[in-house]
């Protein structure tokens, strides 16, 4: 079992705890984090394919890596965007809810 | 067979994304007015450099090439433009000019205040917006495509909550979540192509695939978060509420422009990098979730009362037409071109139309102070010009000639037909149907004898942008053959070697 | 097997674990700090996986800044207290979403295992190239991330700066070009202020070391950059400085800096070099380094405006 193997393993089952935690938790906040860590299971699946390609004298395939450095940066940008968004709603409305139909116009009248 | 390197007239492409890079930059720096005066000085270069690029194409008849710091794939990264990416750019730079002039109404900077909240947010993302796409359709490596798919996501969101409403910030919110579920599917199947094959060029990797479960999984979560970025349904659910309550120059970029991106990248992928597969099942399932659309979104329009959700509901509709492409390009038959062709005419003339029909909705919102739709009781006498252009983007969305959305559907029914598919032809004449069917539900009331009051005058300036964008819809229904070919410049064959 | 493969899997476990407890933890403030704690242990499996570049940055940028910016989103949704509770799903709804995220975690760890023997690498072409157009940076991720995949790098620096604009633009009005609100409102807190003061200089100094020697070995402009940013955030909750105005002159060209740079440089390798984004040889290895220094001086100013939020009207003393 080498270490790689194990990583890889791992990240798939960041990915599922993820995932149940997007999918379950109602509050933005809580998705958020799930993102992360799905987010964090798939840089894994990209560090073990660094690590497997180890060859010519480096230890690890440098692209992968450098990938998984820009990908980092990138998700907490993200991160940023939808933790002021969510500030700014609660601020504006006084509730975090994402169901659209808590955000339907009182007097929407559907047609006929 | 060996690829060649940069082609002549290669550094048209990187100038194309670096222009709108360097406004970002600049306006951002300066802030206050310049921000404006750089998008919209920027346009007629952006758009010469769309048509150049184009003009390069079509003089080889090959896509033309950059490697970047002239270093090819594997190592380092490509640029490539064929002829559907011409296409596109220039319909980039015609509909973001538009858009740039339209909203110079409301998103200039008010006398006397340095800088504005808005208007620098508004003119750095619509430039951002125009950098992504560009990549988007220049870009020949998977992770450069997935930075350029976080750019687009990054400038679209703000656009969409730029009014601070409680309702824009959630509906921008839930377009996040989205989106971001889009990505990180769309880089977990990166992942595993680098895996299997050491690769992410595009074209490096159509070389080497075959049809092992490793590429059946990445090709499904890269398609599963692209159609979430698209709103293909069933993932539709946070377009309808993000397009119709942004302000109308954003709606028009992001019903019209945006959602094409990430369709783009999925055509990139099943025609450009899995060619060699046997696709046919999937095929049919992204045509079937696209027939869906089409019903489904249909329908929902006929039941709205705001004008601009219902536009934004016939995104959802016209959005399930692109990806009927799907069964009707495939393999390397002779209804193929005409399948590919119906797809390319159909992103184009929606494109047009429904950036007109989001315009002409902005004159109207401003206009009359409101967009319910029972209340249009003769309003087509006090708004001639605007009606005018919702009737006649409505003939392109319904598929009547002359329109480019008649040619799209015209083209698909030929290659239903010739493909011996001809079921597909339901969905697309029952879309035309119930499109009809909504487009009456605007004209109707607008025509009758009834009285109203403008709240203001409407521009003359964005009526006439609207009215534009339209006939160049219709325009659309005259192209010529010359047109379709050189919408097959660089498309890679099936089976082929 | 060795002590390090038990070692390896009890890591493993306690990921796993963390993560669970992420996820199943009952309230808002529980769940960030796991996650902090989660952020330094995947900092250990990326060693274990001959990563230090990506630890640095994951435990830097992934755990430790992330959760800052999540620590005080929380605690600014606390504050509001109209915040309405949400309604918890069903039993039957979670166990069902339960069995669906262990399929397909099942199903991804089965394509992992499935990937091809022996695997394709670019490590051979990254080597070969070291010489020419990696510089001869000692560092084969630096040569990546500047050299060969440059133009991801520079659009991720653009990235940044829209993300910034983006926080920035949910502000109000008429709270436009005013600073962001401080991260802490009362008074500042001594046992802080003595940290922030002993702990800013060797943090900056630390900062700059590790971007300066990323170069030839692990580190470089990220890494280096997440420390400095988080030098500045604790003088800032210390509140020995205040958050800058969102239209301090400085400010812009500190966060368009790297990009810019960047963006010259690789116009001008049009020019002196043959291709854009290519670099003269000979001259690869400073200009690689002065790339990296504005890089270092765009992030450093980017990610604690990004944990700053918005522009507030409530700006005190």
């Amino acid at each position: 079992m080498t270490p790689s193997v194990l990583a890889g393993l791992v990240g798939a089952a960041l990915v599922g705890v993820g995932l149940y935690g997007l999918i379950i938790h109602p509050h933005p906040l809580r998705k958020l984090l799930a993102f992360n860590l799905i987010g964090s299971g798939v840089f894994l699946v990209f560090g073990i394919i660094a690590r497997r390609g180890a060859a010519a004298g480096f230890a690890f395939d440098p692209v992968p890596q450098a990938l998984v450095i820009t990908g980092i940066v990138v998700a907490f940008a993200a991160s940023a965007v939808a933790v002021a968004l969510i500030l700014r709603l609660a601020a504006e409305a006084g509730s975090v809810t994402l169901d659209p139909e808590a955000w339907a116009r009182p007097k929407g009248e559907d047609v006929k | 067979m060996a690829e060649p390197g940069t082609t002549p007239g290669g550094y048209l492409l990187v100038l194309a994304i670096l222009m709108p890079a360097a406004g970002i930059l600049l306006s951002f720096f300066i802030g206050g007015r310049c921000a404006e005066r750089v998008t919209l000085y920027s346009t007629p270069f952006g758009f010469a450099l769309a048509c150049a690029i184009a003009f390069w194409v079509d003089q080889t008849g090959k896509p033309i090439v950059y490697a970047i710091g002239g270093l090819r794939p594997p190592l380092g990264i490509d640029l490539r433009a064929d002829g559907i990416s011409a296409v596109m750019l220039i319909a980039t730079a015609m509909i973001v000019t538009a858009a740039a002039f339209y909203a110079r109404a409301k998103f200039a900077t008010p006398d006397g205040v340095r800088e504005s909240r808005s208007a620098l947010t508004f003119w750095i993302m619509l430039q951002a917006i125009w950098a992504a796409l560009t990549i988007i359709f220049v870009g020949g490596d998977l992770f450069n495509l997935y930075v350029a798919l976080e750019l687009l996501t990054f400038a679209a969101v703000p656009l969409v909550c730029i009014d601070g409403r409680a309702e824009t910030l959630a509906a921008a919110l839930r377009y996040l979540m989205f989106a971001l579920f889009g990505s990180i599917s769309y880089l977990l199947g990166v992942a595993l192509f680098y895996g299997a094959y050491g690769t992410l060029d595009i074209s490096l990797l159509a070389q080497r695939v075959q049809a092992t479960p490793v590429v059946w999984t990445a090709a499904a979560l890269m398609t599963a978060g692209l159609l979430a970025k698209t709103a293909l349904f069933p993932l539709h659910l946070w377009l309808p509420p993000a397009h119709a309550n942004a302000p109308a120059a954003a709606s028009a970029v992001l019903s019209g422009l945006v959602v094409k991106g990430s369709f783009f990248l999925v055509l990139r992928l099943w025609f450009y990098v899995l060619p060699a597969l046997p696709t046919d099942k999937v095929a049919a399932v992204l045509g079937g979730l696209g027939s869906a659309a089409i019903i489904m979104g249909s329908i929902m329009a006929l039941r709205q009362a705001r004008l601009k959700l219902l536009i934004a509901y016939s995104t959802v509709a016209q959005i399930g037409y692109l990806f009927l492409v799907f069964p009707l390009a495939a393999g390397a038959h002779g209804w193929s071109a005409i399948g590919w062709s119906a797809g390319l005419m159909q992103v184009l003339a929606h494109a047009f139309a429904k950036a007109a029909m989001f315009f002409s909705a902005g004159v109207l919102a401003e206009a009359l102070g409101h967009d319910q739709i029972a209340r249009l009781g003769g309003a087509a006498r006090v708004l001639p010009l605007t009606f005018l252009t919702i009737a006649l983007g409505g003939l392109s969305l319904m598929g009547l000639p002359p329109s480019g959305g008649f040619n799209a559907k015209w083209l698909m029914l030929q290659a239903s037909i010739a493909s011996g598919q001809w079921f597909w032809t339901l969905p697309a004449l029952g879309g035309g149907l119930l499109a009809a069917g909504y487009i009456y539900r605007i004209l109707a009331p607008a025509l009758s004898d009834g009285q109203i009051s403008l709240e203001a005058q409407p521009r003359r300036s964005q009526e006439a942008i609207a009215l534009a964008l339209t006939i160049i819809a219709l325009a659309l229904g005259g192209a010529p053959q010359a047109f379709f070919d050189f919408l097959e410049i660089g498309r890679p064959i099936a089976g082929l070697p | 097997m060795s002590l390090l493969t038990y070692l390896d899997i009890g890591l493993a476990l306690l990921i796993v674990g963390v993560a669970v407890s992420i996820v199943a933890a009952q309230d808002l403030f529980a769940s960030v700090v796991s996650y902090v704690a989660y952020g330094l242990l995947l900092a250990f499996v990326w060693i274990r996986l001959y990563a230090p570049d990506v630890a640095l940055t994951e435990a830097a940028v992934g755990g430790g800044v992330t959760g800052v910016l999540l620590i005080t989103a929380g605690k600014r949704l606390t504050a509001l207290k109209s915040v309405a509770p949400e309604a918890q799903p069903g039993l039957a709804f979670k166990l069902l979403i339960g069995v669906l995220a262990t399929l397909v975690a099942g199903a991804l760890g089965a394509v992992i295992m499935s990937l091809p023997e022996p695997p394709p690498s670019l490590a051979p072409k990254a080597a070969a190239a070291a010489a020419g157009a990696g510089a001869g940076l000692g560092n084969p991720i630096t040569a990546v991330l500047i050299s060969y995949r440059s133009f991801d790098t520079m659009l991720e620096k653009i990235v940044l700066i829209l993300a910034v604009l983006g926080v920035w633009s949910v502000g109000s009005d008429k709270a436009w070009g005013h600073t962001p609100a401080p991260f802490r409102r009362s008074k500042p807190y001594a046992p802080m202020v003595f940290l922030a003061q002993m702990l800013a200089p060797i943090g900056v100094l630390i900062g700059i070391h590790i971007f300066w020697v990323g170069a030839d070995a692990p580190g470089g402009a990220f890494q280096g950059g997440a420390l400095l940013a988080a030098m500045w955030m604790v003088t800032m909750m210390a509140r020995l400085v205040e958050p800058p105005r969102v239209d301090a002159r400085w400010l812009r060209l500190a966060l368009i800096a790297g990009p810019a740079v960047f963006f010259m440089a690789g116009l001008a390798g049009e020019l002196v070099a043959g291709a854009f984004f290519a670099y003269p040889p000979g001259f690869a290895k400073p200009i690689i380094l002065i790339i990296e220094a504005f890089m270092l001086v765009s992030i450093t100013a980017a990610l604690p405006m990004l944990v700053a939020g918005p522009p507030s009207e409530r700006s005190e003393q």
